[in-house]
């Protein structure tokens, strides 16, 4: 059975270009624009691991990330976290609160997959 | 019936007890231990009280009720100044100031000019004072013997001038027995601090015996004085009278210090600052015992000699003698005896050295004779000249004595001698407090003040003796309306004393600070201002002697205070003070500024500081120091003080301009902060469109089997991002050339309403294409402003853009309005999309700040379009801001200055 990918993002073009990305690699994947709506959605598709845009508008990625990492019932729940933003302090605070990977926009979408594959243990 | 005889030798007993107290005082200043406590000073001061106090307080509160208590509140109040008495002290003692006219010519450069003024203000004023006691001698005599006119009692001569004879000889006795360096009399002192106490007890058996043995004492006499309402008059405050209370305490106050006699006790006679504590309560304490039983002595006179025509000025001796107590009067008589010599005594000692030092010393050394008798011994011509002078104030005084005769009461004529020495009060404080006071100054208010005095009280009152006629009085001078000297320019319905104290303050007061303020003072007169004025800072010697350079010999100085003080005094002094320099004998002495300085202080104590400046100044070759080097010694010795203040200066700059590194840094620290924010927010705009470009294109790349519909998908969001990218850079590229004012300009006059058409017309396009209605409310031409035209049109765009971006495609509508008003075009653009909140009206136009919140809605803006066109309106002078309200739609308004009209 396939991973199921949740892709984050307020960026029209960016969801398209990760959303085919991601499907092209066999993943089931699902799109959520804002932060609230993504914890809906996490709720409702029950995915594997999440592509996770910090700067959104409603709810931010931050936020989003430690609203699931209260939930003790989503523990298995990977999140890489993708922002535009390369601040040192950015990627700490996103790993410290508890993302699985931080990865920084232009990203290589090569390495993208593979850091994707590997967390998911399918390389 | 007394005896006149007995009443004579029982006088006779009293003066030679005095003079035996003197004696007593002297010998023991002699021996250096000196009979002169805090408590003799205090009473030596209530020479204050003359017969006036005695005989007149009744008199006055007969008349006038509570009111005759002014002449003792006014040095009660004055006494609590300590510290300006003090200053007075230690100035008079540094430098030997021997009256209050040395005094005042010392601290305006030593001017004989000003010394002669101040002793002739002085004896004009103080003789009708003088005057007065012999009347109140003689009047009590006429008492004792129920006679009046001054009956030839002894060897065909008038009483009066007996007496006047006899104060005269005993004055000299006891004033001027030998010339004192310091001009101190401890004996005379004695004497009067024990008369003091003489008339004192006197008043008060009176006063008890009247109360307790004519009536059932104080409350009997209390209750008598409410019953009648004449009387009853007597214990009220009359309201009415509040601005002479007012005058009248001021007077005294000032009389305290400024009478000759009292400058002479309170001031020259002092010989220990401390001693002032003591007096500051022990003498209030005297006055309020002394005037305890005026009232009832007034009630009393009154109720008992009803409508007999006693005059109230005699009550002290006429109620003891009505009921028959001779022994009583008799010491009445003793107490208004003491009252009366000691005021004439330490009076006349006042003013003859003021005479002899200030009038006759100056025209003396002026003349001829001194100079060819310069080897002469001069102390005792300066002795004989003081004794004369006593003789003269004193012959001076029976004089106006016999012309003024009865025609004025005792109150009127010590207030009139008030009001005369009064006038030493600005230029007396002016000196001690105010470094700018100068020489002229001091002249002209004096001189502005006496003549007023003259003028409004004294030629008035000897108007009312009948001396002169008074013209000048009823109808004004030359018979000038505002010229009335009552009246002075229309100022009516004052007292004549509260009259005179305003005109003559007015003019003394006004002169002297206008003339000080114009005139420019000597290299003397501007170091002796700063000796005074910072007396309580300045070390004694060190500071005058540096004011000094000349050359001199040892023998000259010293033959010079030999001829004045007489050879064996001379010697001791210099003894004394060889010593205080460490040499065994005075002939070792150098002959430098210090020791001039010494012999100028000494001679000062002997004939006035001005007179002893003249002297040594013919000894001595004097370099003359200019004002500027003066003035540079001066700031010199006030180095240290300034180097502190500059220090302190230093110190406060210091710690402001910390502060101001702590702010500047604070603000730094913020800049940084928000350079950091920005460059963020500028790498995280530029990133996330390279984002889409560069994962697109990579599949792209490696999937060359991509279908051609994702392919086309893909290449259109590349190259729509390739766009957003390329504008961006130019806008924040932009946004950098305005912000650092780089920017090229290209400013001339544009027609705001063209430009607002012809963007209109070239976004025509875009709002047809979403369906949103855009119309103008714009004038056929004009208005024109100072701009540059593509910039504005900049802006004109990116409102535009910016509400059609917010309008709905369905209903959406835009309307610009342009309009010239006050001093400024105003142009608006209108849509009615969803509005923003007051909140968002402010955040707008930051940086990057993008309207519109949601994945729906996400403009497609770069969050620079409004801060650019802040910044261009604002380059122009105008202003650009939102108004709106959340569901209604929003305005943006800019405003830009038309063109001032040419003038």
């Amino acid at each position: 059975m396939a991973h199921k990918i949740l892709i984050v993002d307020d960026e029209p073009n960016i969801v398209i270009s990760l959303e085919f990305l991601m499907k092209k690699e066999g993943f089931e994947v699902a799109v959520a624009t804002d932060g609230e709506e993504a914890l809906a959605k996490v709720a409702a598709f029950n995915p594997d691991l999440l592509l996770l845009d910090v700067m959104m508008p409603k709810k931010s990625g931050f936020e989003v990330c430690e609203a699931l990492r209260a939930d003790p019932t989503r523990s298995g729940l990977l999140i890489v976290m993708l922002t535009a933003k390369g601040r040192d302090t950015e990627v700490a605070k996103g790993l410290a609160i508890g993302a699985d990977a931080y990865v920084t926009k232009p990203f290589s979408t090569k390495e993208l997959v593979v850091k994707v594959k590997e967390m998911l243990g399918v390389a | 019936m007394l005896s006149g005889w007995f009443v004579a030798l029982l006088s006779a007993a009293y003066l030679a007890l005095l003079f035996a107290v003197a004696r007593f005082g002297d010998a023991r200043a002699d021996n250096g231990r000196s009979i002169i406590s805090a408590n003799v000073y205090a009473l030596s001061l209530a020479v204050y009280c003359t017969s006036w106090t005695f005989f007149g307080s009744v008199g006055r509160a007969t008349s006038g009720g509570l009111s005759f208590l002014t002449i003792y509140i006014g040095p009660t109040l004055m006494l609590l100044c300590v510290g300006t008495i003090v200053k007075m002290i230690r100035i008079s003692k540094t430098y030997r100031i021997t009256s209050i006219a040395d005094f005042i010519a010392s601290r305006y450069g030593k001017s004989q000019m000003l010394a002669g003024l101040v002793t002739v203000i002085a004896v004009i004023g103080v003789v009708p004072y003088i005057a007065l006691q012999l009347k109140a001698v003689a009047a009590s005599l006429d008492v004792l013997f129920e006679q009046s006119g001054h009956a030839e009692i002894f060897w065909g001569l008038d009483s009066t001038f007996l007496i006047a004879v006899i104060l005269a000889l005993f004055t000299i006795l006891f004033g001027t027995r030998h010339l004192d360096a310091t001009e101190r009399h401890e004996g005379m002192v004695a004497a009067i601090a024990f008369e003091s106490v003489v008339k004192l007890v006197a008043f008060m058996a009176v006063g008890l015996f009247v109360t307790y043995g004519m009536f059932g004492g104080l409350g009997d006499l209390f209750q008598r004085a409410t019953a009648s309402p004449e009387l009853g008059r007597l214990l009220q405050m009359d309201e009415t009278r509040a601005g002479t209370w007012t005058t009248l305490i001021l007077l005294s106050g000032l009389a305290i210090i400024l009478l000759p006699r009292q400058f002479q006790i309170i001031v020259v006679e002092n010989v220990d600052e401390s001693h002032l504590k003591r007096a500051v309560w022990l003498f209030p304490l005297y006055l309020l015992l002394i005037n305890i039983f005026v009232l009832p002595l007034a009630i009393g006179g009154l109720v008992f000699f009803d409508g007999q025509g006693v005059n109230p000025d005699t009550f002290v001796l006429t109620l003891p003698l009505a009921r028959g107590a001779e022994a009583l009067a008799l010491l009445a008589f003793i107490g208004g005896l003491s009252a009366a010599t000691g005021m004439v005594i330490v009076e006349t000692i006042a003013l003859s050295t003021m005479v002899c030092n200030d009038l006759a010393m100056p025209l003396l050394l002026r003349s001829r004779w001194l100079q060819l008798a310069k080897r002469q011994d001069l102390s005792g011509l300066l002795i004989g000249i003081r004794r004369a002078a006593i003789a003269l104030i004193l012959l001076l005084g029976y004089i106006y004595f016999r012309a003024a005769g009865e025609a004025y009461a005792l109150v009127g004529i010590g207030l009139i001698s008030f009001s005369a020495v009064a006038q030493f009060a600005p230029v007396l404080f002016g000196g001690m407090y105010w470094k700018q006071g100068t020489r002229a100054g001091a002249a002209a208010g004096l001189m502005a003040g006496f003549i007023v005095w003259l003028y409004t009280l004294l030629l008035p009152s000897f108007a009312k003796s009948g001396w002169i006629g008074n013209g000048f009085v009823e109808q004004g001078l030359f018979g000038v309306e505002w010229l009335k000297a009552q009246a002075l320019f229309g100022l009516s319905g004052m007292d004549e004393i509260s009259h005179c104290l305003w005109w003559s303050m007015f003019a003394n007061i006004g002169s002297y600070i206008v003339v000080s303020l114009n005139s420019t003072p000597d290299a003397v007169e501007a170091s002796q201002a700063e000796r005074f004025v910072d007396i309580m800072r300045h070390g004694r010697r060190d500071a005058d002697a540096r004011l000094w350079r000349g050359k001199t010999s040892l023998g000259a100085v010293v033959e010079l205070l030999e001829r004045f003080l007489g050879v064996a005094r001379a010697r001791q002094q210099l003894q004394a003070y060889a010593e205080t320099r460490g040499h065994a004998d005075w002939r070792e002495l150098p002959a430098d500024a210090e020791f001039v300085h010494f012999a100028e202080v000494e001679l000062a104590g002997a004939i006035g500081s001005a007179s002893a400046r003249v002297m040594v100044a013919s000894v001595v070759q004097e370099e003359d120091l200019g004002l500027e080097e003066v003035l540079d010694i001066l700031d010199e010795a006030t180095q240290v003080r300034a180097y502190s203040r500059e220090l302190e200066f230093k110190q406060r700059e210091l710690e402001a301009a910390t502060a101001e590194l702590r702010e500047a840094n604070e603000r730094l620290r913020e800049l940084d902060r928000m350079k950091d924010d920005f460059i963020s927010t500028v790498t995280h705009e530029l990133r996330t469109p390279l984002t889409s470009i560069r994962a697109l294109s990579e599949m792209l790349h490696e999937d060359p089997r991509t279908e051609l519909t994702d392919r086309k998908r893909f290449l259109g969001i590349i190259v729509n991002e390739a766009e957003r990218l390329t504008r961006l850079i130019n806008q924040i590229l932009d946004m950098a050339k305005l912000e650092s004012g780089r920017a090229e300009w290209t400013t001339g006059e544009v027609d705001i309403g063209e430009v607002a058409r012809e963007s209109m017309d070239s976004l025509g396009q875009l709002f047809r294409e979403k369906g949103v209605a855009l119309d103008g409310d714009i004038p056929a031409h004009g208005p024109l402003v100072l701009a540059d035209r593509d910039r504005l049109t900049q802006v004109m765009i990116n409102l535009l853009s910016n509400a059609v971006k917010f309008v709905s495609g369905d209903g959406g509508r835009v309307s610009v309005k342009v309009a010239a008003e006050a001093g400024r075009v105003r142009v608006v653009v209108a849509d009615n999309g969803p509005g923003l909140t007051a909140e968002e009206c402010a955040v707008i136009f930051e940086k990057f700040r993008q309207g519109g919140n949601t994945m729906t809605d996400k403009p497609q803006g770069t969050g620079l379009g409004l801060p650019i066109s802040r910044q261009i309106v604002e380059y122009f002078g105008g202003n650009l801001w939102a108004e709106s309200r959340p569901g209604e739609g929003a305005s943006f308004i800019f405003t830009v200055p038309l063109p001032a009209p040419e003038a």
